[in-house]
């Protein structure tokens, strides 16, 4: 599928962030009769990832015209994210709410967020987060941009538009990499590259007016039923066993240091094959 | 626009692939470790283990690397291969699996890893299972793709039953490299895919590689000291930098530590940091979040020592200390030196050389 900008030069950028509500990371469960997340009733957040991507676009917001559109996927409880995400400075937010999209995969969730993504008219710039505190996959950003044709750029931390042109900080495991690429296209946000900002009182009174936030639902999107849900995902959570810790049988010193640390590098020297 | 997925009989797909990341110093060793375990599969499946190298003028890295297991290396040579980038490689794999329709397919889950098998996954809708860290076949004949889920607290089986080919990322150091056989034979086949300059749609203008001078790499480290938001601040890292020195080792941290600004994202173990398996763990100051526990508790052995008795990390420890760690860190510092028969250095004297502080990398 191919998605045009929207209208370069004669409007402001269309800037697309999508983001997804995630449990707090230090509350997450699991239920163990359905063996999912559990989410009622556990504080939620924007995914973080996803908070730096959507700083990253209201800084272009605060230098350029731009115009930003939160995008989600998920329950109407994600309303309260989105809320966030306008009371932060992002101009409306889309949520594509529908029963059928429950337990989608990544596949599916990359699917029907790139026809949203077209139902909204056309982008400029697409930015996700690296991948999400919930699932750690860091699947669904490149899938968009495969679904739309769209150049990619992954685990950026810096973001310029020179001469109608992106340039982007890229982070290897081996060193830094800056890469060019031209508009449309999709970039993945580091975790932590940025602070995000906290939400203004004229956000807060844009919100509460209401109007902010659009729900649409596949058939209003245009979506295929027969590609989405957990039916139509290739992969299935058969099951999940908790964690077994390799057994281990720690031997914990305490009392005066110096007696402490000899012990502890006697036992390491003991053990064998250790540099100490 | 993408093609709708049109189910085919599955067991028109055969074999078992590793996708071979090459950045400028050769193979990355995350894809000689997937060698050995799509060895494995290989054989429990009964078919043959091949390996994916796109690439420009890689031919010496495919005879080198059917050493480690494999019977086979595809080939695809283009110059806009020689450097990774999104479009291209997805090209060039989705148009391979179609071609030889492939089970299973593993890739390093590396940032090119993740950033390949995203796109390919969608582009050929199939399922894509991120970080596994074991892998099994059903009774089905299905690949078991054991990863990590709900933030290290579980491990979820994933399987991609009515899809093919099943693809699966695993990070770098779950699996250890195999042995080198050199006099191992296996057959080298040039494919073509068609490119043109219009796959390409990025540019590299500049890649500032990461300076040494702090040392080992965590990831290489046999002796891996890593501090927590216990250290309080930067400046408590120099003090692990010359205990890591000492013994040999490498400086890492906790994500706490990490989103304190104290030391950079590149130091970091747990779920969305590196993984590490060194001989010795030794955690300072680091209470044990079970996102830190995905990154190391695959390590020898682990030592922890922290002020805090009841931090959960010493659950999975070897050897703690339970104590300050401003005294025992530098008393371990003091009898380490004396054990390599330097002299004590009063921790009121002045270092004799600058010390590195990790937070310099």
């Amino acid at each position: 599928m191919t998605v045009p900008g929207a209208a370069p030069g004669a409007q402001p950028m269309r800037v697309i962030v999508c983001i997804k509500q995630v449990p707090k990371a230090q509350e997450l469960q699991v239920d163990p009769v359905t063996q999912t997340l559990k989410r009622v009733g556990v504080p939620s957040e924007i995914n973080p990832p996803d908070a730096n991507a959507l700083e990253m676009a209201l800084l272009l917001k605060d230098r350029h015209e731009a115009e930003v559109i939160v995008l989600s996927m998920g329950p109407t409880s994600f309303d309260e994210s989105l809320e966030r995400a306008v009371a932060m400075g992002a101009d409306r937010a889309v949520l594509l709410t529908d029963r059928i999209l429950g337990g989608s995969d990544t596949v599916p969730t990359a699917y029907a967020l790139s026809e949203t993504i077209a139902k909204i008219g056309g982008y400029d710039l697409i930015l996700c987060g690296e991948e999400t505190t919930d699932a750690s996959t860091g699947h669904v950003g490149p899938g968009i941009a495969g679904h739309l044709d769209a150049p990619q750029i992954t685990y950026i931390s810096e973001l310029q538009i020179v001469d109608g042109k992106v340039r982007a900080r890229r982070t290897a495991e081996d060193g830094t990499e800056w890469w060019e690429t031209t508009l449309p296209c999709l970039v993945t946000v580091n975790f932590g590259c940025n602070t995000p900002r906290e939400p203004t009182l004229t956000g807060k009174i844009r919100v509460k007016r209401g109007g902010v936030i659009t729900h649409w639902s596949c058939a209003e999107v245009g979506i295929d039923p027969k590609k989405v849900g957990l039916i139509n995902s290739p992969t299935i959570v058969a099951k999940v066993d908790t964690v077994k810790l390799p057994p281990r049988s720690p031997k914990v010193f305490s009392g005066d240091p110096k007696d402490t640390v000899r012990q502890l590098i006697d036992a390491l020297r003991v053990d064998g094959g250790i540099l100490l | 626009m993408t093609e709708g997925h049109v189910p085919e009989d599955k067991s028109h797909f055969r074999g078992v692939w590793v996708f071979l990341e090459h950045r400028k110093y050769g193979l990355r060793d995350v894809s000689i470790q997937l060698i050995g375990e799509g060895r494995r599969l290989a054989d429990l499946r009964g078919t043959t283990l091949t390996g994916i190298l796109p690439g420009h003028a890689v031919e010496a890295h495919a005879r080198h690397v059917i050493g480690y297991g494999l019977d086979r290396v595809i080939i695809v040579d283009d110059p806009i291969l020689g450097l990774y980038q999104s479009r291209p490689f997805t090209k060039v794999m989705a148009e391979l699996i179609r071609r030889h329709k492939p089970e299973i397919v593993l890739f390093g889950a590396s940032k090119n890893g993740r950033d390949l098998g995203g796109r390919l996954h969608a582009v050929l809708e199939t399922g894509l299972a991120a970080d596994c860290v074991k892998f099994d076949i059903d009774p089905d004949g299905n690949l078991d793709m054991i990863r990590p889920s709900f933030g290290g607290k579980s491990l979820a089986h994933i399987l991609c039953k009515k899809h093919r080919p099943q693809m699966a990322s695993v990070r770098r150091n779950v699996f250890v490299a195999p042995p080198h056989d050199s006099s191992r034979t296996g057959e080298i086949v040039r494919e073509s895919v068609e490119l043109s300059e219009r796959d390409v749609d990025v540019r590299l203008l500049e890649f500032k590689e990461f300076t040494k001078e702090g040392g080992l790499r965590p990831e290489e480290a046999d002796i891996v000291v890593a501090g927590g938001y216990g250290l309080g601040g930067a400046e408590p890292f120099t003090m692990l930098q010359e205990l890591a020195d000492l013994a040999g080792g490498a400086v890492a941290a906790s994500r706490k530590a990490v989103d304190s600004g104290w030391v950079p994202k590149m130091l970091q173990v747990g779920q969305t940091g590196m993984t590490v398996r060194p001989k010795i763990y030794l955690a300072v100051g680091i209470s044990g979040a079970v996102q830190h526990l995905a990154g190391m508790q695959e390590s020898d052995k682990i030592v922890v020592i922290n002020s805090d008795p009841k931090a959960p990390l010493f659950e999975i420890a070897d050897y703690g200390i339970v104590g300050d760690l401003f005294e025992i860190v530098p008393e371990m510092i003091r009898q380490l030196r004396t054990l390599k028969g330097m002299a004590a250095v009063p921790t009121t004297a002045p270092a004799e050389a600058p010390r590195r502080s990790p937070v310099a990398r």
